[in-house]
């Protein structure tokens, strides 16, 4: 356990240290990302035109979803964005036979290596966003409510690295998989608005299937605490099983694997 | 006869040869067609929260619109950043910068390529969508289709043009796919994939109008799904745009091939 958390201190101040080189990127995401916001807050707004709900959210809570879609957009360009798609590379170019002979968990090598830190803004702003629109909508925080919004926001970032991750494990049959990360990350654009917003149908895909609504909808419930006991229960499982499936699925795959040259 | 300065042979050659390049990719670009569904959730959402109606389209007109976009944006989307940043780090463009045919030349036919191997997919969702929004079927009327054709086109052009213009930045800075997300926010939510610009508040929509944008999708879609617009207009700065970026790729190419100094050198 010790060395793992030695692995992820050596690997991100490396990580800084090669990113401080390139400020003028970091201003562009950063210009990207304010615009984006605006963008989102402008077309949420179109729909409360005439003192309008969206989905029996007000506007203060709505607003609350779009803080926590901002913070786990900054955790996935911070996180998942740049190791998740270096995965295809490596099968490409044969070097993940490097990574298979390390003496650590290659999940986690393959996972954990970089963290951009033009994320790190988004994700101190999405929680700003939440905190004080949660506040404007009238919702006193207890200990408990504090709580259940980090252990739910932890579920929703599991069930996200495990489709994501699954995605990125099949390039070992596919090599090219990044057309298939784009279809999840329009999907994934559904979670700016409530999931009760959406017809019947799409409720129950965003629910069950493609679980966008454990990603935004259910944390916004749970710093507003209305969340209730057996969703989070259902969220537990349901993360740890994507995970374990993801894991399975991994390890499948690396039995196929078999590398660039042979 | 030439066009562009190219003769129709050479033309033939680059689309038929980019041709058979995509047909290799046919699941990819399948994937890529389903990327674009957002145009289809946004259209779950304005019609099942019945907000349509204050800005003046029904639920019938609100699918035909969006429809439209996803079709439009299908025969608009365009790459060039990407591909000029790979085939500049790589090293690969400078052999084509020593061919007397433009670069540029090379990338429009790749994309046009890439639009016929799209056609059935988008068609295929098309089918789909009516399948489950059957109220919303119609067919445009032929001079209706020319002319949405036609601005899907000029759309395309002008998208191109545009990225051109960063992808010219390539010869500058090695991240050009960086500032290329510059313009994506403003396309993203001005050209009308979210919503018809005509739900917009009208200050708001008088400063969109001014940028290129509105004339990516939303123009295009509004044609296409039959709703009122003006098309003059439309098409008048359709074409200022496109007479506007023409020169100011060009300049700045021939600025950027100067400074060009390859990889190693």
């Amino acid at each position: 356990m010790k060395r793992y958390f030695k692995t992820i201190r050596l690997f991100w101040s490396t990580a800084f240290a090669s990113q401080l080189e390139y400020q003028l990127n970091f201003l562009i995401e950063l210009l990207a990302m304010l615009g984006t916001l605006l963008g989102s807050v402008f077309i949420l707004s179109l729909f409360f035109t005439g003192g309008r709900q969206l989905g029996d959210w007000t506007w203060e809570s709505a607003l609350v979803i779009q803080g926590v879609y901002t913070f786990l957009d900054g955790l996935t360009n911070a996180l998942l964005r740049p190791n998740l798609t270096e995965i295809v590379n490596y099968v490409r170019e044969g070097t993940l036979d490097y990574v298979l002979l390390k003496p650590i968990d290659s999940q986690f090598w393959l996972s954990i290596k970089k963290f951009s830190f033009a994320g790190l803004p988004e994700i101190i702003l999405g929680l700003s966003i939440v905190f004080w629109a949660a506040i404007q909508s009238g919702s006193t925080f207890s200990l408990y409510s504090l709580f259940v919004f980090i252990f739910s926001l932890f579920i929703g970032f599991v069930i996200l690295y495990s489709v994501w991750f699954l995605i990125a494990a099949s390039s070992i049959w596919f090599v090219k998989t990044w057309n298939a990360t784009e279809v999840l990350r329009a999907l994934l654009a559904a979670g700016r608005y409530p999931i009760s917003a959406y017809p019947v149908v799409l409720r129950f895909i965003f629910t069950l299937v493609l679980p966008v609504a454990f990603l935004t909808t259910f944390p916004a419930e749970a710093i507003l605490g209305e969340l209730k006991f057996n969703i989070l229960f259902f969220g537990l499982i349901l993360s740890s099983l994507f995970f374990i499936f993801s894991r399975l699925f991994w390890k499948f795959a690396l039995k196929h694997y078999t590398s660039a040259s042979s | 006869m030439k066009i562009f300065g190219l003769s129709f042979k050479v033309i033939k050659t680059l689309l038929t040869t980019q041709y058979a390049y995509m047909l290799e990719y046919r699941i990819e670009i399948a994937l890529w067609a389903l990327s674009g569904v957002l145009p289809f959730i946004m259209f779950s959402l304005w019609s099942q929260n019945d907000v349509g109606n204050s800005f003046g389209v029904n639920d019938i007109g609100l699918a035909r619109y969006f429809l439209s976009a996803f079709l439009v944006r299908q025969f608009s989307v365009v790459w060039v950043v990407f591909s000029f940043e790979e085939d500049s780090l790589s090293g690969r463009l400078s052999p084509y910068l020593l061919q007397p045919l433009h670069p540029l030349f090379r990338y429009v036919a790749s994309h046009l390529a890439e639009q016929a191997t799209r056609l059935p997919f988008a068609i295929a969702i098309a089918i789909t969508f009516f399948i489950f929004n059957p109220s919303s079927f119609w067919l445009p009327s032929l001079p209706q289709l020319f002319l949405a054709y036609l601005s899907t086109h000029f759309a395309f052009t002008i998208a191109f043009l545009l990225q051109s213009l960063v992808a010219a930045l390539c010869f500058w800075t090695e991240k050009s796919s960086a500032l290329e997300r510059l313009i994506f926010v403003p396309y993203l939510f001005l050209s009308g994939l979210l919503v018809p610009l005509s739900a917009f508040p009208s200050t708001v929509l008088k400063v969109a109008m001014l940028t290129p944008f509105p004339y990516l999708i939303n123009f295009p879609a509004m044609i296409l799904s039959g709703m009122s617009v003006d098309i003059f207009n439309g098409f008048l700065a359709q074409i200022l745009w496109i007479s506007l970026l023409i020169p100011s790729v060009n300049i700045l190419w021939k600025l950027g091939v100067k400074r060009y100094t390859a990889m190693g050198a």
